[in-house]
């Protein structure tokens, strides 16, 4: 049945590939099946630099959350956070703040049920399991409302969530209804794929087959389409760039892959 | 990460080992998925980078204690395999010339030692990697499983909730394929049909009962099928395994396939026999009498308006037919029986009307008190309205039984038949009634027929009633006089106001006419008002003529229904003060029957009156329960005898106990101060008979009808003559 109710548990299927779990191939992990290995090999054979993508992304998700816990800010919010692997969003958190508060939030059971196992034990990080699709699951989420105390300023990570979003989801309303649910001082962090200049090039259309493959394809968005994501926000600087060009470490550099542009992040602040 | 704790005699040692460490991570740092900066890798290294410089130069030298090194980079993700030959070219190619050789170590050793410490490097590299990747391998396994135990665990309960749902459900659930082969069936459904193996032992599409239409989902439940419609909702009738019906609610809904392709169908029902039974019960109550069980005003009504309408549809050459039934003298058994009685009378009469009844389209309905009606919806002639009617005065024409005694009952009937174009329910009613009390004019017990001259004729209650109110606007009423005869002298001492109504079709009316319709509707207090204004100023008119002697009398009736009137007494002071007539010159009469078994508070606006100087005069004396012993206490000053006393005074010689009735009447009168007036005097005989008994005053057609105000002046003048 199409519409099938919303108490009823979603189905665990692991012969279709999971995003969460290609992703965690790509960054040299081995929490994932044949299944998602082949998906993955595919769009590496497409865009071998991949991977760098999405070390560039989890780098910048880092800078990121620095910038927020130096600005104060202790709790998160890291919607679509797959399976957790290293760097994650708490260990970063907890190096620079240990008694910062962190909840993961992730439709995928499997990766959910890794996320408990990773996080048991874990008093200042958890996982809640939800879908952005509907803001008010993960506002409303047991986890969510005994770890997060939405009054007080949250950084709200959407790091490369988006882009399985449709127009047709709602996409510019789901992340309304976040805004307006975060307290003043609150920051939003985007990371988002987007189409290579001029027309989307071979390569990444062949990236895109692989996600159609899975239960969520990508979809790319231009630049003012992912400033759009910050309307109510102060958006900081340097604004909506690509991933190595938001407060880099280093400067970035002409050797980089230029695959490293596909990928744009951008932080914005509640007023 | 670990600080570099370096004693100072060692900076040489330590400067050169961060060059490798930072030759080192430059190498290797493009291969890694690590989301370490470049800064934090090579600081990472660096622990690293010493464990190979101290095993190189160990004093005794074991390769294992390099495997750690490998293992730490596993730890940093350096997991790709390409990472391998940067970890160990860089070895190769700088460990010896950043930190080697040793203290007196010969070269070719240092350059051995080397190679054994890659070795033990990939050793722990490998042995890290594929330790990692199996607990990895395991973890999401079993991340997978427990996801999968967490869906499958909330699906049983899901299933169980449901499963609850439809067990403990108070509507019928049933579930079947498309063909109607029955799958499931719920505890609920099991009840209200009887029993499973009855419902299982035919399709869905079998349940058929009487009082369904035909085929009343049939080609719902097709369309369901073949998927053109998810669901259709109707009230249908079942049978019970037990014989009985039961009504239902049903929604029937389209169950498809994951595919969308039609698969079950759904049926929910909801019992609803209870609630049809009290809606019809409430129908039944509402449109019947609940004496005689018979159809009442408004279902008659009601089917009469349908029969109507039928009639009046285009090209449709249907008629009507209508008995209006009015039970003879049916006032007199409740008056003299009792309600109880007449109501037993008017149960037997309603069994006896049933029975009259020949076809479906015929219907008896029990409309007013003793009143009933036939309704012939669609009659071929109006022989046949007429045979019906016969069936009914036949059926009325041997006395009813009741507690063995026979009482006779005789009705009139007004028919009403023929084509109805245009002709409203009300107005056919209207007709058989006046139709009707045309049969009851002719004796009663028989029918007439109606006919639309007659009809314009006839004067009936409903319409006088309904003009009543726009008569006295459009002053359509008058005042006639009678005059008041002294019997002692023959002078006119006065007159007695009489209101008619000038009608505009029916001609001028009597009181009799139209005053018991003014009273039951109220109109009676507006009306008599104007009268007592017109009598009052009159008598002030002839007052003012000076004629001699006394000023005549004027006397105005007063109905029952003023007397209760609260404005009464102000009324009629305000009359006497707006005409200045002498209170002692106006007489109100008020009949016997409306003073009997009237209380203190009741007679206190006569009273009242009375003070003010009016004559109170008791009219129609003699006609009711003649109380005499309430003349001492009524505040009346005047007597009316009825005319029944004098009837037989009409002739010579005098009925000799009517003599002796009258002649105590008016002894008793005049010991109590009251005057004595005759009404209906007619003959000269009367008169003389009447005036030897004593009486004082005498009106009647032997002095004069009543007539306009100017006759009276005519009297007065050749009396005063």
């Amino acid at each position: 049945m199409t519409d099938r109710p919303s108490w009823a548990p979603p189905g665990i299927d692991i012969t279709v590939p999971s995003v969460s779990r290609v992703y965690d191939y790509f960054l040299g992990g081995s929490h994932n099946f044949e299944v998602d290995r082949e998906a993955a090999r595919v769009a590496l054979k497409a865009i071998p630099a991949i991977p760098k993508v999405g070390q560039a992304n989890r780098a910048v998700m880092r800078r990121a959350v620095r910038h927020a816990v130096g600005r104060g800010i202790d709790q998160f919010l890291d919607i679509g956070s797959g399976i957790p692997t290293f760097g994650n969003v708490h260990e970063v958190v907890h190096t620079l703040n240990p008694a910062a508060n962190v909840v993961y939030v992730d439709n995928d059971p499997v990766a959910v049920a890794h996320s408990k196992a990773v996080l048991e034990g874990n008093e200042h990080a958890t996982i809640a399991a939800a879908d952005l699709r509907d803001p008010r699951s993960v506002l409303d989420h047991p986890e969510t409302r005994r770890m997060l105390d939405l009054d007080r300023p949250v950084a709200l990570l959407l790091v490369a969530v988006l882009h399985f979003l449709r127009d047709s989801d709602n996409v510019y309303g789901v992340v309304g209804e976040l805004r307006d649910a975060l307290a003043p001082g609150s920051v939003l962090v985007i990371t988002h794929a987007t189409p290579q200049a001029g027309p989307i090039s071979e390569d990444q259309r062949r990236v895109q087959e692989v996600y159609r493959r899975t239960s969520t394809p990508l979809l790319m968005r231009t630049v003012p389409e992912v400033e759009r994501f910050f309307t109510g926000f102060e958006l900081l600087d340097p604004g909506v760039v690509p991933l190595t060009h938001w407060r880099p470490d280093t400067p970035p550099s002409d050797e980089d892959d230029p695959v490293l542009l596909t990928g744009l992040a951008g932080v914005g602040l509640k007023a | 990460m670990a600080a570099d704790r370096l004693t100072s005699g060692q900076e040489a040692g330590a400067d050169s080992l961060a060059r490798f460490a930072a030759i080192w991570g430059r190498a290797i740092y493009p291969v890694t998925a690590t989301s370490m900066t470049r800064a934090e890798f090579e600081q990472h290294l660096l622990p690293l980078a010493r464990t190979l410089r101290d095993t190189l130069h160990a004093e005794r030298f074991d390769p294992r204690d390099a495997v750690p090194v490998g293992e730490g980079l596993v730890a940093a993700h350096c997991t790709d395999p390409e990472a391998l030959p940067s970890i160990l070219g860089i070895i190769d190619a700088y460990l010896v010339l950043y930190c080697g050789p040793g203290l007196g170590l010969p070269a070719e050793e240092c350059r051995v030692r080397c190679s054994r410490l890659q070795h033990a490097v990939a050793v722990g590299f490998s042995h890290a990697l594929r330790e990692r990747t199996l607990h990895e391998q395991e973890s999401i396994s079993r991340a997978a499983l427990n996801a999968k135990t967490e869906a499958e665990s909330a699906l049983a309960a899901s299933e169980a909730r449901f499963r609850a749902v439809f067990e403990t459900a108070a509507v019928g659930i049933g579930i079947a394929d498309l063909e109607g082969n029955v799958l499931e069936v719920n505890e609920a459904l099991t009840r209200m049909l009887g029993s499973e193996a009855y419902i299982r032992h035919r399709k869905a599409g079998d349940w058929t009962h009487p009082d369904n239409g035909p085929g009343t989902d049939d080609t719902l439940n097709r369309e369901l099928a073949r998927g053109e419609r998810d669901h259709y909702h109707i009230e249908k009738a079942y049978p019970r395994s037990d014989g009985s019906v039961l009504w239902a609610n049903v929604q029937v809904s389209l169950l498809r396939d994951a595919a969308g392709r039609p698969k079950y169908q759904l049926a929910l029902l909801e019992d609803i026999t209870e609630r049809r039974r009290l809606v019809e019960r409430l129908r039944h109550q509402a449109t019947h009498d609940a004496l005689t069980g018979l159809p009442n005003r408004a279902l008659f009504f009601e089917r009469l308006d349908r029969a109507l309408s039928t009639a009046e549809e285009p090209g449709a050459d249907r008629r009507i037919g209508v008995c209006y039934l009015d039970l003879d003298g049916f006032k007199a058994v409740n008056d003299s029986l009792g309600h109880a009685v007449g109501d037993r009378l008017l149960v037997a009469v309603a069994d006896r009307l049933r029975d009259c009844v020949t076809s479906p389209d015929q219907l008896v309905a029990r409309i007013g008190g003793d009143e009933f009606v036939a309704l012939y919806a669609d009659p071929p002639d109006l022989a046949a309205v007429t045979d019906l009617a016969g069936r009914i005065l036949e059926a009325l024409s041997t006395p009813v039984l009741l507690d063995d005694r026979p009482l006779p009952v005789h009705g009139s009937i007004g028919i009403v038949h023929g084509q109805v174009g245009g002709r409203g329910a009300a107005d056919v009613l209207r007709s058989a009634d006046i139709t009707m009390y045309r049969a009851k004019e002719r004796g009663g017990n028989r029918y007439e027929v109606a006919d639309p001259d007659a009809d314009a004729r006839a004067i009936t209650r409903h319409g006088l009633t309904n003009q009543l109110p726009s008569a006295l606007r459009h002053g359509e009423f008058f005042v006639e006089y009678q005059p008041l005869i002294g019997l002692e002298d023959g002078a006119v001492l006065g007159a007695e106001a009489l209101v008619r109504w000038s009608h505009p079709v029916h001609g001028v009316l009597g009181p009799d006419q139209f005053i018991p319709l003014a009273e039951s509707t109220g109109q009676i207090v507006p009306l008599g008002r104007w009268v007592l204004e017109q009598a009052a100023q009159q008598a002030r008119d002839w007052h003012d003529r000076k004629f001699t002697g006394p000023a005549p009398r004027i006397n105005v009736n007063l109905s029952p229904v003023q007397l209760t009137h609260p404005d009464l007494v102000a009324e009629v002071a305000a009359v006497l003060d707006e005409t200045g007539l002498q209170p002692s010159a106006l007489c109100l009469e008020v009949t016997e029957s409306a003073l009997i078994g009237a209380d203190e508070d009741a007679l206190k606006p006569l009273r009242r009156i009375a003070d003010l100087g009016v004559a109170i005069a008791l009219d129609d004396f003699g006609t009711g329960y003649s109380n005499l012993s309430s003349l001492r206490w009524l505040p009346v000053s005047v007597l009316k005898l009825d005319r029944s006393f004098t009837r037989g005074m009409r002739q010579h010689p005098a009925d000799p106990v009517e003599m002796k009735i009258v002649e105590g009447i008016v002894s008793l009168a005049h010991t109590l101060n009251l005057t004595v007036t005759v009404e209906g005097v007619e003959t000269r005989t009367q008169a003389e008979h009447l005036r030897a008994l004593g009486c004082d005053t005498a009106q009647g057609w032997y002095y004069g009808k009543a007539g306009p105000a100017e006759q009276l002046h005519r009297l007065t003048l050749a009396d005063a003559g």
